[in-house]
């Protein structure tokens, strides 16, 4: 796959730092749909402010596991504390947790009615109740930040699949969420422009954004995460820092998969 | 192998299009004349066209527009073929007004000017719901100039005065409007000026003024009726204060229904007993023609898209009473004709009526029709849901939007849209529905055309009567469908 995109700036990322506030606690969760076991007994810790890149072959769970967290996927055992509350069937916690997780999809799920500005301000205007004014210079501020400030009064139909992705992440941004969830947010897009939102992705690390990234770019991976994990039939095969994880992969399964994407 | 290798010299420059393919020649060729076989079938067609229209248009302009009879025109024509218009120009009011009094009765004044004016404040209250290209401003002056030549033609003193101040408001703000361009007036309403309130406020009203103006009566009901829901929004308010959002709607609605079965009629009474204020009552078998098919037509078509919503959206729900229900409800009533619907209203339901109580027939034709069309447009609105990515619902879950933000603002936005032309399809087929009321001796177009063709003296009309009725439905039903095309062409936001 592409390892071989290079990016521009080999910067020293040891200023990135992890506290060691835990962001969210995954213990004993199992997950079913209908009699089919798609998670199993997952334990995961995330600290603030670390990275974290999950691989795994297609229809390992990996999709499943992330949407657990912001409670698009109900589990049945275990439990998921995010900032300190707990999912649970409790409405209240659930929005307090999705109003704290931002997350950015595959296809990017822009909402094509609305203009990139609309698509911004829409959750801080209607859940935080932020003025209109407000949002709008919030949105413009992340919107820069994505570097596509010029777009703003375009319909997402009209941007090309990098600039989408690259707005679903400043919209995303515009909630002030304190974890980040990415699911494949590069698999949709032409080579050319995954190092467009990669580059995004990678500054909003060095903010010191805590992220959980589902993704097989791999040069992406040994450049900002902390943490790679393997997952495989529903369960974490393997995590280890990336450079050993790479170089020095243990289990089979995890030798396999590296095998066939490298 | 040195022939396989090509390199590019200079880029090529943007040429225009042939000639054959652009302007009018082009135009002709490619889709008229475009192959042997396709100029055979085009000038076919033309020659179909040519015998339609030669024999059509001598008829359609015959001289007989004062014709008195039937007879009438028969001498007129002296034996040549051509229509006898003599009907429309004599019956033309009553097919638009069916009985609706014309002051011809001993004892009564003309009262047209009242569905008149109700049909005319009817647009004055959908621009704003319709056209967002049209200002506030221009939206006022159409209100305020509606007004005021109708208070102004109703003579009176008062009246008049009335009418000349709503008018002169009108004037007022239309000098205004043609004063001022947009760019400025937009930086004065950026910079704090007073705007004119939103006219949306006028349609909200209209639904309460329309029926007052029809059927007249007391004023104090339709503001009775009125109060009800103002009540109810201000119950809402303070209790989802206190209590949570459904503790307030079940509050609001609540006190709203004691307000309209218990304290609704005396406050009309004690009201009507202080300010006596109305207008002379009409009763519904008066009402015929256009008039009646729009008042059914506007009526249905206005409820049965909410309602349709709501069923859509109950439909999906994962609360399985409330599924049921709307299954049933749904299933039940596209299963059965029109035509049974309206037989129950005007024959079964005086039976299950309390004996003495006088439940308005076309009141029941009106729940009928629109109970028809809301099940049709529950499904056409599901299939808009249906079609939406999940990946919507999704986005707006993440984002923090609850259920009914999300119906509200990503959902059912994008879902209305996708379904545009079945919306309006349904809404096409409800007004020329409405047509079947004649068969429970409702006297629509078609009833009073039945009614027209019994006097002696224009027994034997039929093409005149039905061409016109068909005439008048075609403008509103190819209106609509414009306006379909307008709106879909507006609403795109893939490309510019
Ligand atoms: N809504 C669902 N109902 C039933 N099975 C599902 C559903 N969503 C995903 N699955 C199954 O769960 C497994 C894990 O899916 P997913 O988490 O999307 O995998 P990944 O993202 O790793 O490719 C797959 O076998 C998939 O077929
Ligand atoms: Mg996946």
């Amino acid at each position: 796959m592409s390892t071989s995109i290079e990016f521009d700036h080999h910067a020293d990322r040891s200023h990135m730092s992890v506290s060691d506030k835990v962001a969210i606690e995954i213990t004993g969760m199992n997950k079913w749909y209908g009699n089919f076991h798609v998670l199993r007994d997952i334990n995961l810790t995330v600290n603030e402010g670390e990275r974290i890149v999950i691989c795994g072959p297609s229809g390992s769970g990996k999709s499943t596991l992330i949407r657990c967290i912001n409670r698009l996927e109900e589990h049945q055992e275990g439990s998921i504390i995010v900032d300190g509350t707990e999912l649970s069937s409790d409405l209240k916690n659930v929005d307090k947790v999705r109003s704290e997780v931002g997350m950015v999809f595959q296809h990017f799920n822009l909402f094509p009615h609305l203009t990139i500005l609309e698509n911004c301000t829409l959750a801080p205007i209607w859940v935080r109740k932020t003025p209109r004014k407000e949002a709008e210079e919030m949105a413009m501020h992340f919107l820069e930040k994505v570097k596509i400030p010029e777009q703003a009064h375009k319909y997402p139909g009209m941007l090309s699949g990098g600039q989408q992705q690259r707005v679903a992440i400043a919209r995303s941004l515009c909630m002030m969420p304190r974890i980040m969830l990415f699911d494949e947010p590069t698999s949709a897009l032409d080579p050319e422009m995954i190092k467009e939102v990669l580059e995004t992705m990678i500054s909003l690390a060095e903010e010191g954004m805590t992220m959980l990234c589902v993704t097989h770019e791999m040069g992406f991976a040994k450049e900002v995460a902390n943490r790679v994990i393997f997952m495989d039939a529903g369960q974490i095969v393997e995590q280890n820092e990336p450079n050993e994880f790479f170089d020095n992969p243990q289990s089979e399964r995890t030798q396999l998969f590296l095998s066939q994407i490298l | 192998m040195s022939d396989l290798s090509y390199v590019r010299a200079e880029m090529l420059p943007e040429k225009a299009p042939p000639v054959s393919t652009s302007g009018a020649v082009g135009w002709v060729r490619e889709n008229l004349f475009n192959g042997v076989g396709n100029s055979i079938l085009t000038i076919l067609s033309l020659f179909m066209v040519y015998l339609v229209l030669s024999a059509l248009l001598p008829w359609v302009f015959s001289p007989t527009w004062n014709a008195a009879s039937l007879n009438d025109c028969r001498t007129i024509l002296a034996g040549h073929e051509g229509a006898c218009w003599g009907v429309i120009n004599e019956r033309w009011p009553q097919l638009l007004f069916g009985f609706y009094p014309n002051g011809s009765e001993e004892g009564t004044v003309d009262q047209r000017w009242r569905p008149i004016l109700t049909f005319v404040l009817l647009f004055v209250a959908v621009i704003p719901v319709l056209f967002n290209m049209i200002s506030r401003r221009m939206n006022w002056v159409l209100l305020l100039g509606a007004l005021g030549i109708a208070f102004v033609t109703r003579g009176g003193v008062l009246t008049m005065i009335i009418g000349v101040a709503l008018l002169a408001g009108a004037a007022y703000v239309a000098f205004q409007l043609f004063n001022t361009n947009k760019v400025d007036r937009a930086e004065e309403i950026a910079s704090g000026a007073k705007r004119l309130p939103n006219p949306l406020i006028f349609s909200a009203v209209f639904p309460f003024l329309a029926p007052w103006l029809l059927w007249g009566g007391s004023i104090w009901g339709p503001i009775g009726a009125l109060l009800g829901f103002v009540i109810g929004a201000l119950v809402f308010r303070a209790v989802t204060a206190v209590a949570g959002s459904l503790m307030g709607i079940i509050a609001a609605v609540l006190s709203a229904v004691i307000w309209w079965l218990f304290l609704m009629g005396g406050f009309a009474w004690a009201m009507e007993s202080i300010i006596s204020l109305g207008l002379e009552p009409v009763e519904s078998r008066k009402f015929g023609g256009f008039m009646l098919s729009i008042t059914i037509g506007v009526v249905a078509i206005g409820c049965s898209l909410p309602i349709g919503i709501v069923l859509a959206l109950g439909r999906q729900s994962d609360l399985m009473i409330v599924k049921s229900l709307c299954v049933g409800f749904i299933e039940f009533i596209r299963g059965v004709p029109l035509i049974t619907l309206l037989f129950v209203a005007s024959t079964l339901l005086n039976i299950f009526m309390p004996p003495g109580s006088n439940f308005d027939i076309i009141v029941r034709v009106l729940i009928m029709v629109t109970l028809f069309a809301s099940a049709y447009m529950a499904e056409v609105v599901r299939g808009g849901l249906a079609a939406l990515p999940k990946g919507q619902y999704e986005a707006a879950d993440a984002l923090g939007l609850d259920y009914w933000k999300a119906q509200r603002l990503i959902i059912m936005p994008q879902a209305l849209k996708i379904s545009i032309p079945g919306i309006v399809s349904t809404f096409i087929g409800v007004f020329k529905d409405t047509t079947l009321v004649s068969i429970i001796g409702l006297l629509d177009p078609l009833g009073l055309s039945n009614a027209i063709r019994a006097d002696a003296n224009w027994n034997g009309v039929v093409w005149e009567l039905y061409g016109f009725i068909a005439l008048m439905f075609f403008v509103f039903c190819f209106s609509m469908s414009r306006y379909s095309m307008y709106l879909e062409r507006k609403l795109r936001t893939d490309h510019h």
